[in-house]
């Protein structure tokens, strides 16, 4: 009897483990043993972090989409029918186009979505580069604006966590270079006591910031934004005028997560260890869908995925367990637009970022290409 | 009223203050989150920043090894 795996969400997460296993179970999936459904949500795949350089001009809009059936393997069944029940008691999943997936085992990789909507103003006010069309108004307004108060406001939880700094020392270079350094003023917020959540980052960046003239108020959760004031206030009582607000916006799980029960706020009860759904033998979790306490990010989807396809493909050919995810985040920082660092840790090892260099920012740079090698699960 | 759990030993990042603002918005007003952390710093800023932002510190207990600290959402 031929063994289903399906998989929920097309993103990064999904995609490598999709094409990782393909790439592991060929005999099985030729004599039909075995197959590999996703259901995914859009036709294109998109590269999330190159989003970070569209407001500067420094990436094309076109280097950031592939069409998802390209990426993935060509055994992969794909559907562009968004989940909107998961069963995980019937082991099945019924999508918008009314169709119902049985499977013998799930993977849920439905990833995490921006909400300005959250906080009072935002949505008005704000603006922002985590999707398409937030990073297509904020190229306009870097473009337009002619100096005065930049604020860069950053909420909790939110995903690719450098990504506001990097934002921040890329901003302060982009205005020096047109002259107008003297004309801008940038102001940081974080939600916690010191500039990043990873202490050898935030003591890294502290003095950067001191250097660069970038001001920064921490212990700083917005609580709401006045589009007609510009001015946003936070919890802890500080109110901040602005000229332009780019934010982070707080960030929440999937609405089917939500509606099927699975976890409040979208985000789903998952083993730090094993990537199991808790209450689930045959459910897993695996990138920004998690709860587990470690940063939403490219990365960790990444490194939890390659995980899972060895533990999958482990279950279905030898029903044996492979091994445990043991934490593993990388990430590269921009620290401006011509050099970067990078920062790994795991459950065990602390962070502990090198010296920013030009050789760094080149490598991201390639990774922005080698990219589609990762989904493709080649890398 | 719910109690979570936030286990946020051995959390680098986001660590355990942001995990328990995250999940503060999603609590409901007289719910408690319990806070385990590893982290002597966390242990401290949290009662703070608890008490700065009108919510309230039920209590910290040293575990020998890790902290847990006990919030509940005032507001």
């Amino acid at each position: 009897m031929s063994k289903t795996i399906l998989i929920v969400g097309g993103g990064l997460a999904g995609t490598i483990v999709a094409n990782g296993m393909c790439r592991q179970l060929n005999s099985e999936l030729r004599n039909g043993s075995v197959n590999i459904t996703m259901l995914g949500t859009t036709e294109t795949h998109m590269y999330q972090p190159g989003l970070l350089y569209v407001p500067f001009g420094r990436i094309r809009e076109a280097e950031l989409y592939r069409d998802q059936r390209r990426v993935l393997d060509r055994r992969v069944n794909f559907f562009v029918d968004p989940a909107k029940h998961i069963d995980v008691e019937k082991n099945q999943v019924t999508t918008e186009k009314g169709r119902t997936f049985k499977y013998d085992y799930l993977v849920l990789a439905t990833g995490s979505r921006i909400m300005p909507q959250n906080i009072p103003g935002m949505a008005e006010a704000g603006h922002w580069f985590y999707d398409i069309e937030g990073a297509r108004k904020l190229r306009t307004a870097l473009n337009n604006f002619e100096g005065g108060k930049i604020i860069v406001n950053v909420n909790a939880p939110h995903k690719c966590p450098v990504a506001p700094l990097e934002v921040t020392f890329m901003l302060n270079e982009f205005f020096k270079g047109k002259g107008m350094s003297d004309k801008v003023e940038i102001t940081y917020t974080y939600p916690i006591g010191r500039l990043h959540a990873l202490e050898p980052v935030a003591h890294w960046s502290k003095p950067e910031f001191d250097k660069q003239g970038i001001k920064y108020e921490t212990f700083f959760n917005t609580e709401s934004v006045n589009p007609e004031k510009k001015t946003i206030r936070s919890m802890e009582g500080v109110e901040l005028p602005f000229d332009l607000l780019i934010t982070i916006p707080p960030h929440m799980g999937q609405q089917v997560i939500i509606d099927s029960d699975l976890g409040k706020g979208g985000w789903v009860p998952t083993n730090t260890k094993t990537l199991h759904r808790e209450g689930s033998t045959n459910v897993f979790v695996v990138g920004d869908t998690t709860n587990i306490p470690i940063s939403k990010a490219g990365s960790t989807a990444h490194f939890e995925a390659d995980v899972l396809i060895d533990n999958l493909v482990s279950l279905v050919t030898e029903g044996a367990w492979a091994r445990e995810y043991d934490g593993k985040v990388f990430c590269f920082v921009e620290t401006g637009l011509g050099t970067g660092t990078y920062v790994w840790f795991d459950y065990k090892t602390p962070p502990n970022p090198g010296p920013p260099s030009q050789m760094i920012h080149w490598f991201k740079l390639a990774y922005n290409r080698l990219y589609w090698l990762s989904a493709r699960g080649l890398l | 009223m719910a109690t979570t759990t936030i286990d946020g030993r051995g959390s680098f990042c986001p660590g355990p203050l942001m995990e328990l603002i995250a999940a503060l918005k999603l609590a409901a007003v007289g719910d408690e989150i319990e806070v385990l952390s590893s982290d002597k710093g966390s242990a401290n800023d949290i009662p703070a920043w608890i008490n700065k932002v009108g919510h309230t510190h039920v209590g910290t207990t040293d575990k020998g090894g890790y902290w847990s600290i006990l919030v509940k959402k005032a507001k």
